[in-house]
């Protein structure tokens, strides 16, 4: 386990925060898009854990802030729902090209 | 009742007369509206007869000089210690005799709408216009300030723009209220002026002061005479510029063409407005500065005179072609106007040389009421034939004997003819201009003929001329309340000649002994006569010879027929000239730069947002890669730059 070093690690959470953006400007599906969202937080986990791992091990600091990080994901995740459900119902479609009214 | 209570109520009963049928005059006082404001109006007269009694006999005069008296005072707008606008009311012997002059011509026009306006729609508004009027002129007399009169100038012609225009619905007399407004404002534009000019130099706009100041040796004088602007003195400018404004409400030329326009309104307003009333405001302005004219600047004067004794002749010449028989009416009360105006002109300040202020003013009061007469009674006529023109006249005078008779009387009474009223007046005018300047004496012996001619030819073209051809079981000559003012102003008419205006209304305040010698009046008289003797061999019976002396006459009696042409001067003046010098190039300029500069400012604002409004696709994608970008940015800034 300690002779994997931190550089695949980092490696491992940018590819992931990057193919979460990728996701998330180039689906037009609301539910594929959150899930970017949530791809993008997990790498952004990774990051925390592994700095706390290898840089302070007898501290637990990043191990908090990823929790805090999933509960408050897992919050942001309803509110995202529900606003999908809502423009479910007025426009009958999750397709976000379909929402844009509110322009010039 | 105290005094100041009393002369305050004169104008103040009109005023609330004009609140309450103004406000709610047409919805619940709509059939009452005329014997409220004749009421209020009789109040005002005799309470004005009141005045007049206990000024001339009583409390008038200090040691033999009758005084100006200042009866309140309020200080209204203070804008310096020593100059502030005050509302005030002064009495002295012109104001006492416009009090009774115009309370009682106002009385009788009121009396006399009650038939005339019977029926109308807007009776109520009519009068509660009638009791604006009235105060406003009343206001006007009583000013003891000559700010305060300037705002009642305005009031005045205010509401005699909305009585000419009382038939809204007729085009001509929407046109003939605009024509009187617009004409006497730009009058009062000189007024104003004037106004400024004097109270800048003398440090007050009070009447009496203002006076004093310039009539009398004073450091306040040698200032405003030492200051000049084209060569011409400061006080010169000043009276000349309030004169202007005096001209234009009293329709002197050129600044007449107003007037007889202005009898599209109801005709009882013509009788108090443009025959007894409004147009003598001119006349009184100047007599209220006579001192200032007379003392101080005998060149403006001079003005006064010529214009007077110009449109006098002038508006006498028109008259006698004219077919309208309320435009006769208007000619020939401009002309009369004249003639006061030239008394003014002739006068000089101090005793016995004071005839001619004293003449203008047994003038101004013997005219109100004989020309109120001939309104009024070309009103009946007019009520009775539906018409103005004299063509759809004549031999009336079986059908309408009350107005006949009244008419004659009047016509007797203009013409000159003794022992009618105007004969009095118009001989102290006579004997003042022969006593001062031969060639006025000349043109008003002149203008005396013609007004005699005209007045006949209108009196036997209305009531001989030809049999009538109007159902005069119709309606007949109209109601009671028409005929009382007719039978009461053709007593006055032959009566007011005996009042002993001599004694009341001079320059000074001393009475003046007015006698004019029975030789004098001969040559006057006799042309009066030979006046009416040529109208009655024209026009008593209906023949061709109307026709034929108006053929020999050509070219001038084409010019007088129209007025000589001077309304058609002015729209040449103001359509060609002004309009295409100065309104055509500032209406490029507005609508071409300063409407250009502001389009630009716009259409710059409208490309630059078409340009950059499509980055607000309403795309969440889209927003998010910005946002994203612009963090990108900012890590950049932050790595590489900031340090």
């Amino acid at each position: 386990m300690t002779n994997i070093p931190l550089t695949n690690i980092l490696f491992l959470s940018t590819a992931l925060f990057f193919i979460g953006a990728y996701g998330l400007f180039t689906r037009r599906n609301m539910i594929t898009m959150l899930m970017s969202v949530e791809l993008m937080l997990n790498s952004v986990n990774i990051n925390f854990v592994a700095f706390n791992k290898y840089l302070y091990p007898d501290k637990l600091g990043g191990v908090f802030f990823s929790i805090f990080i999933i509960t408050i994901a897992a919050a942001e995740a309803a509110v995202a729902i529900a606003i999908i459900i809502n423009l479910y119902r007025s426009h009958h479609s999750i397709d976000v090209e379909d929402a844009s009214e509110m322009k010039y | 009742m105290s005094q100041p209570l009393q002369i305050a109520l004169i104008p103040l009963l009109p005023l609330a007369c004009f609140l309450v049928l103004g406000l709610f005059g047409r919805k619940h006082l709509s059939s009452s509206a005329g014997v409220i404001g004749t009421l209020s109006l009789l109040v005002s007269t005799l309470l004005s007869l009141q005045t007049a009694y206990q000024y001339f006999f009583v409390s008038g005069k200090v040691n033999g000089v009758f005084q100006k008296l200042v009866v309140f005072q309020y200080n209204w707008l203070e804008f310096a210690p020593d100059l502030s606008i005050n509302i005030g009311l002064m009495i002295d012997p012109i104001t006492v005799m416009m009090l009774v002059v115009v309370s009682f011509v106002s009385l009788m026009v009121h009396l006399f709408s009650l038939g005339y306006m019977k029926g109308e729609e807007r009776f109520a508004t009519y009068f509660a216009f009638l009791s604006l009027f009235t105060f406003s002129m009343l206001g006007l007399v009583l000013s003891s300030n000559i700010f305060q009169i300037y705002l009642f100038w305005e009031l005045v012609g205010v509401s005699s723009f909305l009585l000419i225009g009382f038939y809204f619905e007729k085009p001509s007399a929407v046109a003939a209220a605009k024509k009187a407004f617009i004409v006497t404002r730009f009058a009062d534009l000189g007024f104003l002026i004037g106004i400024l000019t004097l109270a800048f130099y003398t440090k007050t706009l009070d009447f009496g002061l203002l006076i004093e100041r310039l009539s009398t040796a004073s450091t306040y004088l040698s200032d405003i005479n030492a200051a000049s602007f084209l060569g011409i003195s400061a006080l010169s400018w000043g009276l000349v510029l309030v004169f202007i404004g005096g001209a234009g409400k009293s329709a002197m030329f050129p600044l007449h063409i107003w007037l007889p326009d202005a009898m599209e309104g109801p005709t009882p307003v013509s009788a108090l407005i443009h025959a007894a009333t409004m147009v003598v405001a001119g006349v009184f302005l100047v007599a209220r500065l006579f001192p200032v004219f007379a003392l101080s600047d005998p060149e403006a004067l001079k003005l006064v005179m010529y214009t007077g004794a110009f449109s006098a002749f002038f508006a006498a010449v028109i008259a006698c072609t004219q077919t309208d028989i309320k435009r006769v009416l208007a000619y020939s009360t401009m002309s009369q106007i004249g003639y006061m105006m030239f008394a003014l002109g002739v006068s000089k300040y101090g005793g016995e040389d004071g005839l001619g202020y004293m003449a203008s003013m047994f003038h101004l009061f013997t005219h109100a009421f004989f020309k109120s007469l001939l309104f009024l009674g070309a009103g009946a006529v007019i009520h009775m034939v539906h018409s103005n023109e004299m063509k759809d006249m004549g031999g009336l005078r079986k059908m309408m004997p009350i107005t006949h008779l009244s008419f004659l009387i009047a016509c007797l009474a203009i013409a000159g003819v003794p022992p009618f009223s105007g004969f009095f007046s118009k001989e102290e005018i006579l004997m003042a201009a022969f006593e001062s300047n031969r060639l006025i004496y000349g043109v008003a012996l002149l203008t005396s003929g013609l007004t005699a001619f005209y007045m006949f030819r209108l009196y036997y073209n209305i009531f001989w001329s030809k049999p009538a051809d109007v159902d005069g079981h119709h309606h007949g000559e109209g109601t009671l309340a028409m005929k009382i003012p007719l039978i009461l102003l053709a007593v006055l008419a032959v009566v007011a000649g005996f009042a002993p205006i001599a004694q009341w209304v001079t320059p000074d305040g001393l009475p003046i002994e007015s006698h004019v010698p029975i030789t004098f009046s001969i040559l006057p008289v006799s042309l009066a006569m030979g006046g009416i003797l040529l109208a009655t061999r024209m026009f008593k019976t209906q023949t061709e010879l109307p026709t034929q002396i108006a053929q020999q006459m050509g070219g001038i009696y084409k010019a007088a027929y129209h007025k000589f042409y001077i309304d058609e001067v002015y729209l040449f003046v103001t359509k060609k000239i002004l309009f295409n010098l100065i309104g055509k190039p500032a209406a490029w300029i507005d609508k071409n730069i300063v409407d250009g500069l502001m389009n630009l400012l716009g259409k710059i604002t409208a490309k630059l947002s078409e340009l950059i409004k499509g980055i607000q696709s309403g795309k969440v994608q889209d927003y998010a890669l910005y946002f994203f970008g612009g963090i990108a940015g900012l890590v950049l800034v932050f790595i590489y730059l900031w340090k």
